[in-house]
This record gives structure tokens, C-alpha cells and sequence, in this order.
């Protein structure tokens, strides 16, 4: 083949105007495929922030958790339940607490108003704890702590042996009557490895529970742990728990 | 020299029970323990995939809002702007997915606003309630407050 300079620069020059083209098609083809709703756990690390002063009682929490994760409808089932502190005095050690079906049906009347006692409403779920008790426990690796900050069960490994239900400081674990192996608050890991938030969160009126991304340096939860007064249940227990509640009262257990 | 192999016989019948045994753990251990375990820790690494897996039950409020746009707007100007719509509505991902197939039932309003609105010296002392026997003699509450901002009064 023969070819003079006159033909070489041609070719050249018509190869230089496709390269632009070629290279942005290239890049928005790579970046179609970075733009895939993709769950990286490396990006994440799951907690939640619940402020006391925002709880109404309305149990929707409750309903909203049993609907979305099969939980039995019996009264000693839960993932999710609100209790109700009542506190003659402002303070005891052993504070009047009750949970009529975990909050399920909402919270009838009990007190009369104006009795100068101390009274709010703590909703509780499972802590997920950063060093928990109930994974140290299992002697199957059937639950654990996943690198995004939650503690999941294996529900075909594990046997049903009960050690993590006794081992919970929190008694957030039960045994599911169907599958007869245990049960608990995952952080609907379904739903936020989706990009949707928890169901008990997507139903509380008042925003009192928030889901947050404690590795996200957008996540509002920052500003709050900053400018609110937090704390964890049982701290002394240094389970690493990830429910960073405001505004609690000493006296919850 | 001779004399030290002469029991070799021995020694090859260990080795080769050794071998075997220890042959046999490691196809039961290749047997035994799942798939991805250890991957991430002292678990099955499959076992995230299945927590994954389930249905979605609650769609979602942004689900719901890239079809109900008028109750979207209506919510965003009120007092109510800050509640999901399966707060009140129930969980309703199979509406989301199918609307035409799956109806969701319409909501008894005196129901739900006294399950919020019903005092209780439980409730924050800045959270609007209602005694349901006095507040306007139990009278329907759409007659004063339109449900999605209940600040404002129901359209006629």
C-alpha cells in the first residue's frame, strides 16, 4: 500500500476529531455504570438518634416494624416497643414503667393529669451495638456485627439455642414461634441497603427516631450529637450501642 | 544402617494414618462450613445477602409522593409537613408497585388523629392534644381541620 503525505495527515486528522467523541462516550458509559444503585458497606456505618422529647406514644413504631418484618402479633413479640416512665418524686430507683402490648395499641390514660410527676415515653429496639454481648455468645456465627454498624441473624445457621436472648442487656431478642430460631431488630438491613430508611422511622409522626450514617459527613446526626445532650442505654456496660438517645432520664433502665 | 530401617514398616503405617486423617478433615471441613464464611468475620458472609433479600412492605414517602404530587404539596405547606405518608396511610409498598391491582383502604380519620392527639401527661407538654369528650363536644375533626395540614381549614 502506498500512501503519501498527503493521505497521512488526512487520516490523521479524521482520527484526532473521533478521539473527543470516543473519549466522552467512553467516560459516560463508565460513569452510567458508577451511577448503579450499588451498596458499598465500606460507605456506611448505621446508628440511630431518638429524642425523648418527641415521643408522642402513638406506637406507630410498633405497627409500623411488625407489618414490615413478620413479627407475631402476640403481646410478648417485639422488635421494636415503647415504654411509659412514670416517676412520683422526679426520682426512683425503681420507676413505674409499663409497656401495655409494647405500645402496639397506643397508651391509655392511666395517670391523672397534673399529678406532679415525671412522665415520658422511651421507645426501644435493638442497640446494635459495636461490641454486643449476644454476638460474643453465639456458638454458631449465626449473628454478628456487619462492617456497616449492624447486628444481623443468620436464620439458616442458627440453632435456636437461646444464649444471646439471655445475654442482651437490652432483652431485645425473642424466639420466632414459625422459624423457631431468634429474632430481632435488624435496622431493616432490607430497606436501608436500599436507600430507604427504617420502617419505624418512615412511620414515626414527630421524627423522634432517626435513622443515621454515622460515616456520612452530610448526615445531620453530626450537628446534633454536637449541640444535644446524648447518651446510651447502660453505658456502664460498654456494649458500643448505636441508639444515641436525647434528652434521657437517669432513672431508664 | 541397615539396622536403623529395619521397622520403617511402622513408621510408613503412621505417616500414611496421619495423611489419611488428616485428609479427612480437610474434606470435611470443605464439606461442613458454608460458603463465604470468614469472609468478613466469624460468620457466613451469605447471611447479609439474606437480610437483604426481604420484600419491601413500607414503599416509602418519596415512592409515594412521584404519583400523589397534589398531596405532596398540600402536606409540604402544613402542620403535618414532617410525617411519612404510611404513617397514617399503612404500609403500602404492593400499592406502589401495582396501583392499579392494589387499592389501599381510605383511612378513619377520628381514629387516627386521637391516636396522636388524645392528651396523656406522658406526651411533651408542647404536643397539641385534646381531651376527644370535650374538644368540641367529639364533633368531626375534618369539619374544622383539613387532615394533611391540619393548621388549615378542609377544602369545601
Amino acid at each position: 500500500m502506498t500512501s503519501d503525505r498527503r493521505d497521512f495527515l488526512l487520516t490523521a486528522g479524521k482520527l484526532l476529531l473521533v478521539t473527543g467523541p470516543a473519549a466522552a462516550f467512553l467516560e459516560a458509559a463508565e460513569s452510567g455504570k458508577e451511577m448503579e444503585p450499588k451498596y458499598r458497606m465500606a460507605d456506611h456505618y448505621w446508628g440511630m438518634i431518638i429524642d425523648i422529647k418527641k415521643c408522642i406514644g402513638c406506637g406507630n413504631c410498633v405497627r409500623a416494624d411488625k407489618s414490615e418484618n413478620n413479627v407475631p402479633l402476640e403481646p410478648f413479640y417485639f422488635r421494636t416497643w415503647v415504654e411509659r416512665y412514670h416517676i412520683e418524686g422526679g426520682w426512683s430507683e425503681h420507676p413505674d414503667v409499663d409497656s401495655p402490648n409494647g405500645g402496639y395499641d397506643g397508651f391509655p390514660e392511666k395517670y391523672p393529669a397534673g399529678d406532679g410527676a415525671k412522665s415520658f415515653f422511651v421507645p426501644k429496639l435493638c442497640n446494635q451495638c459495636a461490641h454486643s454481648p449476644c454476638t460474643q455468645v453465639c456458638p454458631v456465627g449465626a449473628t454478628f456485627e456487619t462492617p456497616d454498624g449492624a447486628v444481623l441473624v443468620d436464620k439458616s445457621y442458627c440453632l435456636g439455642c437461646r444464649y444471646c436472648i439471655q445475654a442482651c442487656p437490652y432483652g431485645c431478642r425473642y424466639i420466632h414461634p414459625a422459624s423457631e430460631t431468634v429474632d430481632k431488630c435488624n435496622l431493616c438491613y432490607h430497606r436501608i441497603t436500599k436507600g430507604l430508611t427504617t420502617a419505624c422511622c418512615e412511620a414515626c409522626p414527630t421524627g423522634a427516631r432517626q435513622l443515621v450514617d454515622l460515616k456520612d459527613p452530610k448526615d445531620p446526626v453530626h450537628e446534633f450529637l454536637r449541640t444535644h445532650t446524648v447518651q446510651v442505654l447502660k453505658p456502664h456496660m460498654a456494649t458500643g450501642s448505636k441508639m444515641y438517645y436525647a434528652n434521657l432520664d437517669g432513672t431508664v433502665r | 544402617m541397615k539396622k536403623f530401617f529395619k521397622d520403617k514398616e511402622h513408621l510408613v503405617r503412621m505417616a500414611a494414618l496421619f495423611a489419611g486423617g488428616i485428609a479427612l478433615f480437610v474434606i470435611a471441613r470443605a464439606v461442613l462450613v458454608p460458603k463465604g464464611f470468614g469472609l468478613y468475620g466469624h460468620y457466613r458472609a451469605g447471611a447479609l445477602a439474606d437480610n437483604m433479600a426481604k420484600p419491601l412492605v413500607h414503599a416509602g414517602r418519596a415512592a409515594c409522593g412521584e404519583c400523589h404530587t397534589d398531596k405532596k404539596d398540600e402536606l409540604s405547606k402544613g402542620k403535618h409537613a414532617g410525617i411519612g405518608c404510611e404513617a397514617c396511610h399503612g404500609a403500602l409498598a404492593r400499592h406502589a408497585a401495582d396501583p392499579s391491582e392494589v387499592k389501599p383502604a381510605k383511612p378513619e380519620p377520628k381514629t387516627l388523629c386521637l391516636r396522636c392527639h388524645t392528651t396523656n401527661v406522658a406526651k411533651p407538654a408542647k404536643f397539641p392534644q385534646i381531651d376527644p369528650k370535650t374538644h368540641m363536644d367529639g364533633a368531626d375533626c375534618h369539619g374544622c381541620h383539613a387532615s394533611h395540614a391540619p393548621d388549615k381549614e378542609p377544602k369545601p
